[in-house]
């Protein structure tokens, strides 16, 4: 039996597993202690908790516990990592390197940062949404401290060669900090093994509770120091002040235990779904168009444009499937996406796209149920659609004169 | 973002979709927005002794668009083309109750009413 709406927007978060809230809920009533009250075992029992937790996620990306920092999850996590580098190793370099498919948490932070006087350099994409190692290359000077480059995207899925980024970043003496908000929980993530000084995550995409994330901070070879963000208590080895979010922490711990066990069979499953999804669409429909690399990405991802429609109308007409499109419309600024138009999709295809983000709990019955009702809203949509029209009729849309507006 | 009633009711049942004969010389065009801002407005009227008696539409847009051009076609017949001048892009927004982000909309539907006309009066301008 479908259950509605149909939640098919995993990108933007999942919902807790209810393993994880189970191990959560003793720490809200019984275990409510501050795990840095030292004195007595309320104390103690969140401690250890944390303790668990944090062992937990080191095994899933490969790290010892002690560099694990919890923070409110991968916006402060990705802010922590870039001012903190910024601000600690001023005196060695001036200059950072990220890429313009970041997401916003990255984006905003580095545009902050030229406002105080560091330079940034923004490495393009090709039109698989990948970054050149060789303009990465180029691009690192004698000034630069910190390479940013994501893991997997949260738009297209598309996943970065990050042990090369790692290697390249070591043999420079670079820093690299990963954002693997979209990545750690999905695909295997080994810190040692990829090269990664600092490494973003959020428990809310991973099947953990929202409001708690994580930075991962190398403690050797080298030693990555960053200042705090916050003054305070000196919680986590100082980088970040306050009273530890000791339920959500627990919660994310299991999230993470959960995907460790499950990744392997999980991302089989899910990538066969997104391949019925995907085929499905692709048979029914022509002038449909994957944005992102057909391969290097994400099993959950699936992100294609609707030529002649355009995405707020399509969703709108799938009212009850939760899904999210690039369009302008379904954003306050008015631009479409700003990741697609880096890819060199025209701003027509980037209104006309859907982002589906299969996950943990979706079903077959779901997909071909998702697959079915687009391809009725797109057929729909065509036929109220003047450009499909003129397409149909020979009329090269790109020789016509549009009045922009 | 949500929507009012009347727009979902516009988009879910459009008024008057589809096209005239572009080359009837009764029949106005016009057509506005481009493809790259995300909305793209046909708009059709065929004028007979003065009065609008059809209109018909086709929109590339957010629902809004669709809406704001929908209800344009049906306020459109049984106008004459001087009263059909006169609709305002102000009167879509409160009949379909626009949020601010959305106004665009209307003001396309209005320029395409307006395009149309035009249209048609070179047309039969040139006769």
């Amino acid at each position: 039996m479908l259950k509605f709406p149909i939640f098919m927007d995993n990108h933007s978060t999942t919902p807790v597993d209810p393993r994880a809230l189970e191990a959560m809920l003793p720490y809200f009533t019984q275990k409510f202690g501050n795990s840095a009250s030292r004195n007595h075992a309320f104390g103690w029992e969140a401690e250890s908790a944390v303790d668990r937790a944090r062992g937990q996620l080191a095994q899933l990306i490969h790290c010892d516990p002690k560099e694990i920092i919890f923070t409110s999850g991968a916006t402060e996590s990705n802010n922590l990592a870039l001012k903190g580098v910024a601000e600690m190793y001023r005196d060695r370099g001036d200059h950072m390197i990220t890429v313009v498919t970041e997401h916003k948490a990255i984006l905003d932070t580095a545009k902050r940062l030229e406002k105080t006087g560091l330079s940034v350099t923004y490495l393009t994409v090709d039109s698989n949404g990948l970054i050149d190692l060789t303009a990465l290359r180029s691009a690192i000077t004698d000034k630069t401290i910190l390479i940013s480059i994501m893991l997997a995207n949260n738009e297209i899925g598309v996943i970065q060669p990050i042990s090369e980024i790692g290697q390249l970043a070591k043999e420079r003496g670079v820093l690299f900090h990963c954002d693997a908000t979209q990545g750690v929980g999905k695909v295997p993530v080994d810190v040692r093994a990829m090269g990664i000084d600092l490494l973003s995550c959020s428990a809310h995409k991973m099947y953990g509770p929202k409001g708690v994330g994580a930075l991962y901070v190398r403690k050797k070879n080298p030693r990555v120091r960053i200042a705090p963000l916050m003054d305070g208590g000196g919680h986590e080895r100082g980088m970040r002040s306050g009273t530890l979010n000791v339920p959500a922490i627990v919660g994310f711990g299991m999230a993470c235990e959960i995907c460790e066990k499950e990744m392997a069979a999980e991302s089989a499953r899910l990538s066969q779904l997104r391949d019925r999804l995907s085929i499905r669409i692709l048979e029914a429909l022509d002038e449909v168009y994957l944005n992102g690399h057909p391969t290097q990405r994400l099993a959950q991802n699936l992100n294609m444009s609707f030529a002649y429609v355009e995405g707020e109308s399509l969703l709108m007409g799938l009212k009850e499937v939760a899904l999210s499109s690039g369009s302008a419309c379904t954003t306050t600024t008015l631009e479409p996406s700003y990741v697609l138009r880096s890819l060199g999709v025209g701003s027509d295809l980037a209104h006309s796209s859907l982002r589906f983000g299969l996950g943990r709990f979706s079903t077959e019955e779901e997909v071909d149920y998702v697959a079915q009702r687009v391809i009725e809203s797109v057929r729909r949509l065509r036929e109220m659609s003047p450009l499909y029209e003129m397409a149909k009729e020979g009329i090269d849309l790109k020789s016509v004169q549009w009045a922009a507006h | 973002m949500s929507y009012s009633a009347k727009v979902i009711d516009h988009y879910s049942n459009p008024r008057n979709m589809g096209s005239l004969d572009k080359n009837d010389p009764n029949v106005g065009t016009g057509i506005v927005g481009a493809p790259e801002c995300g909305d793209v407005m046909k708009l059709q009227l065929r004028v007979n002794d003065g009065v609008i008696e059809d209109a018909k539409f086709k929109t590339f847009g957010c629902g809004s668009a669709i809406a704001s051009s929908s209800l344009a076609t049906e306020w459109l017949k049984g106008k004459t083309v001087d009263e059909a001048f006169t609709i305002k892009n102000t009167d879509i927004v409160s009949e379909l109750s626009l949020p601010p982000v959305k106004i665009h909309c209307s003001v396309l539907a209005e320029d395409a009413i307006k395009a149309a006309i035009a249209d048609f009066r070179k047309k039969n301008q040139a006769e």
